[in-house]
Order: structure tokens, then C-alpha cells, then sequence
């Protein structure tokens, strides 16, 4: 490369002020997650000052039953919704997009469908249950909540599953045809396994939405169908109190738990497209 | 590309039309794989679409005595008499106007707010950082994505609120003499706003920086353009798709909130979201609260469609197609694809 008088590098925004600018933003995003963290350990109960060390909060929240009743319905909820959500969402994504290949004429009006739960804000999909609930005359109560897990976490497995069979081979289906493999066979051997890190994502991604949904289930739950979302809230109405952030912790380090555990899976995933 | 291909070669071929004759395995593409849609259609049918059409039916309908709706005797009558629209005509009052009004410009002043500080960082990330180091500074924007909204929002009342650890700190260094009520203000409703959001402007902001052809930056450099020049007419144009995406990703979802302004905010930073949510869990006016329902959505959709205009007029082709599938797809899958 030649260049004139000009410099070799183009024209950049003073490093250090981007950098200084950066920093800022990732302070901005995880001091006030550290602050939480930090004062869960705090002994003062009403008031930000440190008052010395403490884990009492974390016993508090251990034996708080109607926290723990919240997590256990939570956890049920999600682990259902993920379930039902992961079988439909991934064959509604092989149904339209067939492992790397064109999607089929008519896919079109599946995309919408799959589309509008994502795009449509929280609150109008809790109203439009509720209003079904309502005219059905159906009792509140965890089987509403997972019905509406299930219809907002669908569409996010077809995406994100959808995305990873796009971005395969259409050759490897083909080369497997060829060889002598019917339907059934290129599926469970070629195109279920090359798109089962989508999956395992999609699945991942849905169990956290779903533990963490306040929104929707707000609306569809009933007494005694409290999930922790909205045990947290009330917690939240009523007032700040050390053991919400014993709570918080707790939840953010399972979080981040998870997010390893994730991390790794993909990561020793072969051929994955990073 | 599979399916019905009578003449592609040999063996291939009629086998094809062995496996289709039976079935349409689900790795062909054709007709028969769209049959695989059906339990998602079932379940999206019953529990989403026909959920939608249930209330566009009570959002004409009239609120009775109860709380409930009032049984309509004569419906020719009433769709003539053009009362199924009182919601609707409800819905322009002054009072209301306004509180659409202020989630609007709300959601418009977190998306700006977002854009100024997630470009630069964006553009710092993309461009300037080491290549090594990235993966681990985007995943670092990510992770928030996955932890509890409601701990994220309730870290801001911990430190907002009037004992909490900002006016604690104010008032022993003697800053202030007495604590700063900062707490169920609008600005704390920004401020968990722009919290929340953010990493979903960094990322398609990323996104579409990182594929960005430098080349393109040091050709506009040797052509004489100044620092501010390049990034206006070569950077942000070429960055648009991912801008436009992330503007989508941060706007939609605060104008439908309701969370963040329920805790953070105060008895007049109502918005829309709140609005709707208070007609079907307090008033049990639920004619008005789907009325609002439909409002909401037909914003939004406008807003998606304008979108997509913006991006497709602007980058024919693969660019357009990835910026509209970005907003339309939502941030998770995206963000999970960059973990």
C-alpha cells in the first residue's frame, strides 16, 4: 500500500476518549450489579451505610417459604415451557427452513405467526390471554402460566434454531440423500445433530426468559400461582430490604452459572460457525 | 433446491421421488415439511391469534355494571350506531393523549440516550479493540441480557431511593444536607430505561460496525476527509442497518413498558404500558385497556414497517435483509449468537 503525506492508519476518534468513554459504560453496566452484590453481606437493615459483615440474609431467604414455594413453581414452569416450547419451536423451524436449503413456497405465513409473538410488546400479549381466560371462564393458576410461556417462548426457539439451520450446508442433506439415507435417516443423523447447538441455545434462552418473566405472567396468574418474578415484585412494592439482595445475588450467581456452562457447551461444539 | 427435481442426475434423482412418493421427510423442502408448523400453528392459533381477536371484539364492546361487559342486544344496531368505537374515542381524551404523549417521547429520549452512549462504544469495540480481547468485552455487554430484569431495575431503587447509597454518600461527604428525592421521578424511569436497554443498541451496532470494510475509512481519509467527516459520511451510513436495528430494538420495547416506570418512577411518570395494565388488573375497564392494547401494537407496528423501509431502502440486499431480521427477530437470539 502506498500512501501520500497522509497518515497510515484512517482517521480515528482519540483512543483515550473512546476508551475513557467505554470504561464508562461498562462501569455503568455492572457497578450498580456490584453494589447490589456487595450489600447483601451488609448488616444494616434499613439504611446504605456498611455496618459490618453479615450472611444472616442469606438465612432469611432460606427459610423464607413463600420464596422458596415461588422458586419451586418457577423453576416447574420453566422447565415445562421449555420443554413443550423446544419440541414445537424446533419443528416449526425445520419446517420452514430445511437445513440450509430455500425455505418452502407457503413458509411465508409461518414466519409472521412465528414473528408477532417476539414483536408484539409484553403487555398486549398478557391482556389478549387474559381476555381468552376470561371468556373461557378458566380458573388462574399455573397451567394459564405456562400456557403463556409456551406461546412467547416458541417463536424464540424457531429463531434462534431457524438461524443455525440457515447457516448450514445444504450439501451435507444432499451428500446424505445421495448416499442412500431416506427422509427420517438425513434428519436424525445429518440435520438433527448439526442443528443441535441452535437447540440446546434456543432451550437455554427460553428457560431464562421464562424464570425471568414478570410481564406476561403477571397478568395469567392466579392466587397461589406465584412464580418468583412476582414474588420479587410484591417484595419490591413493599419496600427495600436486605434480603432482596440475597436474592438477587443468589439468582445472578446461578445466572452466571449458566451462562458458563452454556459457554462451554457451544464452545466445544465442532464446526460451529463463531 | 431439493425438492421436485426430475431432472437432476441419476440415482439421486429417483431416489428423490422414492422418499417424496412416501412422505416428505422432514430434511426435503415441500409441502409435506410444512406440516412440521402445525403443533406451533395449534398452539399460536388458540392461545395467540384467537386471543388477539377475542379482544379486538371487547375492545368494542361496553363495560358493564361489574366490571364485565355489557351483553349487546341488538349488534346491527350497535355497530350502526357506532358505539363499538367509544373505547377508541375514549382513548383520545386529554388525559390520556398526554400519557401516550410522555411514553412516547420517553421512549424517545432512552433511544437517543442510547444511541450517544452506545456508538461510541460500539464503534470503540468494533474498531480499536484488540482483536483477542473482543469476544470477551462483547459477552461482558451480554451477560447483563441474562440476569434478571427485575434485579437490574430493583440495583436503581437501591441506590436512588432516599437511604439509598447515592444520597448515603451525598450526605456524608456534605454534598447535600438533606437526601435528594431521585427515586419515583422520570428521571430515575430514564435512567432504569437506559440501563435495561442499552446492550441491545451495542450489539447490532457491533454487529454491523464489525463487518464494516475499513478500507472504505482509509480511502475516505486519503481523499481528504476530516475525522468528523468519515464518521458522518462513511461510518454511520455503512453502520445503518445495525443503527436501525438497535433504534427498533430499544424503542419498541420501551414504549409498551411498564416495570421499569411502575418502580422507578412516580405517580406522574405513568405511560401506556401502565395505562393498559391498570385497566385489566384495577379499573376492569377491559373495553378501554384493549383498545389501548390495539393502539399500542398498531405503533409499533408502523414503526417496524418504517424500519424496514429505512433499512431496505437504504442497503438493497443482504444488509437490508440482516437489519430487518435483527429488529424483527429480537435481541436474545442475536445476543445469544455472540456469546
Amino acid at each position: 500500500m502506498t500512501h501520500g503525506p497522509r497518515p497510515p492508519h484512517p482517521p480515528r476518534w482519540p483512543r483515550a476518549v473512546l476508551a475513557t468513554h467505554t470504561a464508562a459504560v461498562y462501569l455503568f453496566l455492572y457497578l450498580p450489579i456490584a453494589v447490589l452484590v456487595a450489600f447483601s453481606f451488609n448488616r444494616a437493615r434499613q439504611t446504605a451505610a456498611w455496618e459490618g459483615f453479615t450472611l444472616s440474609w442469606y438465612g432469611e431467604m432460606l427459610r423464607d417459604e413463600r420464596l422458596l414455594g415461588a422458586v419451586r413453581n418457577s423453576l416447574l414452569i420453566a422447565a415445562l415451557a421449555t420443554a413443550l416450547a423446544t419440541v414445537i419451536g424446533t419443528m416449526a423451524a425445520l419446517a420452514f427452513a430445511p437445513a440450509g436449503s430455500r425455505p418452502p413456497r407457503g413458509h411465508r405465513p409461518t414466519e409472521v405467526l412465528l414473528l408477532l409473538p417476539v414483536i408484539l410488546p409484553e403487555v398486549v400479549l398478557g391482556a389478549a390471554l387474559l381476555t381468552l381466560f376470561g371468556a373461557w371462564r378458566m380458573r388462574l393458576s399455573l397451567a394459564t402460566v405456562l400456557v403463556a410461556h409456551v406461546v412467547f417462548s416458541i417463536s424464540y426457539v424457531a429463531l434462534v434454531v431457524r438461524a443455525r439451520l440457515a447457516g448450514l450446508d445444504p450439501a451435507l442433506a444432499e451428500a446424505a440423500r445421495d448416499l442412500g439415507a431416506g427422509g427420517w435417516e438425513v434428519f436424525r443423523r445429518v440435520t438433527l445433530p448439526l442443528a443441535l447447538p441452535g437447540i440446546a441455545a434456543g432451550a437455554l434462552l427460553v428457560f431464562t426468559l421464562s424464570i425471568d418473566d414478570y410481564v406476561v405472567t403477571s397478568f395469567v396468574a392466579g392466587v397461589g400461582a406465584t412464580t418468583l418474578p412476582l414474588h420479587i415484585y410484591s417484595l419490591l412494592k413493599a419496600g427495600v430490604t436486605p434480603e432482596i439482595n440475597a436474592v438477587s445475588t443468589a439468582l445472578l450467581a446461578v445466572t452466571v452459572a449458566l451462562i458458563a456452562v452454556a459457554h462451554r457447551l457451544l464452545r466445544h461444539e465442532p464446526g460451529s460457525a463463531g | 433446491m431439493t425438492d421436485e427435481g426430475p431432472e437432476q442426475d441419476g440415482a439421486a434423482a429417483r431416489r428423490h421421488r422414492r422418499t417424496a412418493g412416501r412422505r416428505g421427510g422432514p430434511a426435503g423442502a415441500g409441502w409435506g415439511t410444512l406440516a412440521l408448523a402445525l403443533p406451533a400453528w395449534l398452539v399460536l392459533g388458540v392461545f395467540f391469534l384467537l386471543p388477539l381477536v377475542l379482544m379486538l371484539g371487547v375492545s368494542g364492546a361496553e363495560r358493564g355494571v361489574y366490571g364485565g361487559l355489557r351483553p349487546i342486544a341488538d349488534l346491527a344496531a350497535y355497530l350502526r350506531s357506532g358505539a363499538f368505537l367509544a373505547s377508541y374515542r375514549q382513548s383520545l381524551q386529554a388525559l390520556y393523549l398526554g400519557i401516550a404523549w410522555r411514553s412516547l417521547w420517553m421512549a424517545a429520549l432512552t433511544t437517543g440516550l442510547c444511541l450517544a452512549i452506545g456508538f461510541p462504544a460500539a464503534y470503540a469495540l468494533a474498531l480499536h479493540a484488540p482483536r483477542r480481547r473482543r469476544g470477551l468485552l462483547l459477552g461482558l455487554v451480554v451477560v447483563p441480557l441474562w440476569t434478571s430484569f427485575l434485579i437490574r431495575t430493583y440495583a436503581w431503587m437501591f441506590i436512588l431511593r432516599s437511604e439509598g447509597l447515592l444520597n448515603h454518600l451525598l450526605l456524608s461527604t456534605g454534598l447535600a444536607s438533606r437526601p435528594l428525592p431521585m427515586l419515583y421521578t422520570g428521571a430515575a424511569v430514564i435512567v432504569g430505561l437506559v440501563y435495561g436497554e442499552l446492550p441491545f443498541m451495542i450489539l447490532p451496532l457491533y454487529a454491523a460496525l464489525e463487518r464494516l470494510d475499513r478500507t472504505l475509512l482509509e480511502a475516505a481519509a486519503d481523499l481528504g476527509a476530516g475525522r468528523a467527516a468519515v464518521v458522518r459520511r462513511v461510518t454511520v451510513p455503512l453502520a445503518l442497518p445495525g443503527l436501525v436495528a438497535g433504534v427498533v430494538l430499544v424503542f419498541v420495547p420501551s414504549l409498551g413498558q411498564f416495570v421499569v416506570s411502575d418502580l422507578l418512577g412516580g405517580a406522574h411518570t405513568m405511560l401506556l404500558g401502565n395505562l393498559i395494565q391498570n385497566q385489566f388488573a384495577v379499573a376492569r375497564n377491559q373495553p378501554f385497556g384493549a383498545a389501548l392494547a390495539f393502539e399500542l401494537t398498531a405503533a409499533v407496528l408502523l414503526l417496524l414497517g418504517a424500519a424496514g423501509a429505512a433499512g431496505a431502502a437504504r442497503a438493497t440486499g443482504a444488509a437490508g435483509q440482516a437489519a430487518t431480521e435483527a429488529s424483527a427477530s429480537g435481541q436474545p437470539p442475536r445476543g445469544w449468537e455472540l456469546l
